[in-house]
């Protein structure tokens, strides 16, 4: 069965900014899914959209075969979001900005309040229950963040930019918590303009540009490809592609045309379409 | 999700609400207690011993009926105002908008706390009439019917109001260019009887006159206007603010882009 199902999916704001563009790809369950994408291309439009915020244009889009605009109770009852901008309750206690949480997706209050102090415990800021969620420091309202989304025990937990100004450390300890959630069954979608946390935690990767994905398939794959450069090779026979990989040697390929009597008048790179984007990327 | 969860879904969005407006109690249960006691002691103790009784009734024990109702009417809308625009203000109307929790529970759920909050300073102004004057229901029932009607009528204005509110200004319009204007010439302190035909015509195009009279009703068995026809009144009031509130959510109006 597939996570996220997307077909089609299009997006125009009201001011006319197309921000998805006939968007269609999939999520299997149990992948940790990467959503790569500079600023402006339309990563919290399409969270947006799974998690019953932001209309469609046209398009369909369902989360583990519910339709997001038919069958939305099902489909939300399967996501848990951890949204880019600080969105709870300011003037409410930590304890209670989980627990109302829970109860908006049917968790009485009782098995809520012992699935709250587990999560925070876990992610550490259980001393912190009591006060009012406005005090927190900025790195404790992300995993607050964290903790809301699970206490209903999505199927499928939604992240978006969750380590955008996080520091190192508490970065990494939050990596080790999204790895073991997904290895114990969780799927995750996350989205970054972080290339190393990308590749630290997906299996699998779309890069999204103005609304499109580009590129997609799995890390290691598309990793690989970035490390290859592609030369163009001039000689009388004309021109000739080949690929060398990252620390290969293009003087020894010289050689060989060398040995062979053919005279290369030219060679240039060819321009990498992925290593380009990689590059936009950043 | 089932019945259970829509009823766990409720009674959190409702204590979510009891909370809020008791944890800013100094700035929505106090402040109807000043306000309503300045009336009481100005208009019923200083100007009202100067007037004769309206039908049968002392000025201070008339302007009791008038002067709960006006905080009840306040308390429900600002509540539920307030609470929405915040939540909108925040971005906290997230949790419930990615929550299952369907529309008609949240509407019910924030009216609740509005109508909530609309009761307990209605109780409370009442408890401080009695310093003033001798308290009298003759009709308990029909003052608790009253209330609840009104209280909900005013907090699903609240709602819908807060749905359109973009702004702080926009929170603040309405009850100052309107409700307050129509709660004053509603009858509060007077008897349309005492008016010439012609405002009292012109007093009959305010709702507000309904409430004030029928809950005046309630309490001294006096009336300028049949009690049937206002319960009918407010009860097609409450389906069409409900109807209106529940097409702009389905539509996400103020709330989804
Ligand atoms: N509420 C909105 N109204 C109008 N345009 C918006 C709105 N939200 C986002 N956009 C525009 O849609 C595009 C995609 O934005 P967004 O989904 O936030 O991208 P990302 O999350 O990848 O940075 C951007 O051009 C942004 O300016
Ligand atoms: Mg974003």
């Amino acid at each position: 069965m597939n996570a996220i199902e997307i077909h089609n999916l299009n997006k125009t704001y009201t001011t006319g900014t197309k921000a998805l563009d006939d968007m269609t790809f999939t999520v299997n369950a149990g992948d940790f899914f990467g959503l790569l994408g500079a600023n402006g291309a339309g990563k919290t439009t399409l969270i947006g959209i799974l998690t019953g915020l932001v209309r469609t244009t046209s398009g369909t889009a369902s989360i583990f075969d519910h339709d997001i605009i038919t069958d939305p109770v099902h489909a939300k009852m399967s996501i848990g979001v951890v949204p880019q901008e600080f969105n709870f309750n300011i003037f409410e206690k930590v304890i209670d900005v989980l627990v109302t949480q829970a109860g908006y997706f049917g968790v009485p209050r009782k098995k809520a309040l012992a699935k709250a102090e587990r999560l925070l415990r876990d992610l550490d800021i259980w001393e912190k229950h009591n006060v009012p969620s406005r005090t927190l420091s900025g790195g404790m309202k992300r995993r607050l963040m964290i903790a809301r989304a699970l206490m209903h025990e999505p199927a499928l937990l939604i992240l978006d930019e969750p380590t955008a100004g996080v520091d190192i450390e508490m970065r990494r300890s939050m990596w080790k918590y999204l790895r073991e959630l997904n290895n114990t069954g969780t799927t995750i979608l996350l989205t970054t303009h972080n290339l190393e946390e990308a590749e630290q935690l997906c299996k699998n990767l779309a890069i999204i540009k103005q609304g499109r994905i580009i590129q997609q398939g799995s890390v290691s794959s598309l990793l690989s490809a970035l490390e290859k450069r592609v030369y163009i090779i001039s000689t009388a026979k004309g021109d000739e592609e080949i690929t060398i990989s990252k620390g290969g040697d293009l003087y020894a390929l010289l050689q060989t045309y060398h040995a062979r009597n053919i005279v290369v008048s030219d060679i240039r790179p060819k321009e990498n379409r992925l290593e380009q984007l990689y590059m936009s990327l950043q | 999700m089932k019945l259970p969860h829509y009823l766990i879904s409720l009674q959190s969005i409702v204590r979510t609400e009891i909370i809020r407006f008791t944890r800013i109690w100094s700035q929505t249960l106090l402040p109807p207690v000043i306000t309503q006691s300045l009336y009481f002691i100005i208009f019923g103790g200083f100007i009202g011993s100067q007037i004769s009784d309206i039908k049968g009734v002392s000025y201070m024990a008339f302007l009791v009926p008038g002067l709960i109702m006006m905080g009840v009417i306040n308390g429900a809308f600002q509540n539920v105002v307030s609470s929405v625009f915040g939540a909108k203000f925040m971005h906290s109307i997230e949790e419930l908008l990615v929550s299952p929790t369907p529309n008609w529970v949240i509407l019910f759920g924030y009216t609740l706390g509005g109508v909530l909050r609309g009761l307990l300073v209605g109780i409370i102004i009442f408890g401080v009439s009695a310093v003033f004057v001798h308290p009298q229901i003759n009709h308990p029932w029909i003052v608790l019917l009253f209330a609840l009607l009104t209280s909900t009528i005013f907090a699903l204005g609240g709602f819908l109001n807060g749905i359109f509110a973009k702004k702080f200004d926009d929170v603040a319009i309405f009850p100052i260019f309107v409700l307050t204007p129509l709660t004053y010439f509603g009858g509060v302190f007077y008897s349309i009887d005492l008016l010439p035909s012609f405002w009292q015509t012109i007093s009959k195009l305010n709702p507000i006159l309904y409430i004030v009279d029928g809950f005046r009703y309630g309490f001294y068995s006096i009336a300028d206007v049949p009690i049937f026809s206002s319960v009918i009144a407010l009860l097609i009031f409450i389906v069409i603010l409900s109807v209106i509130n529940l097409t702009l959510l389905k539509k996400g109006v103020g709330m989804k882009q």
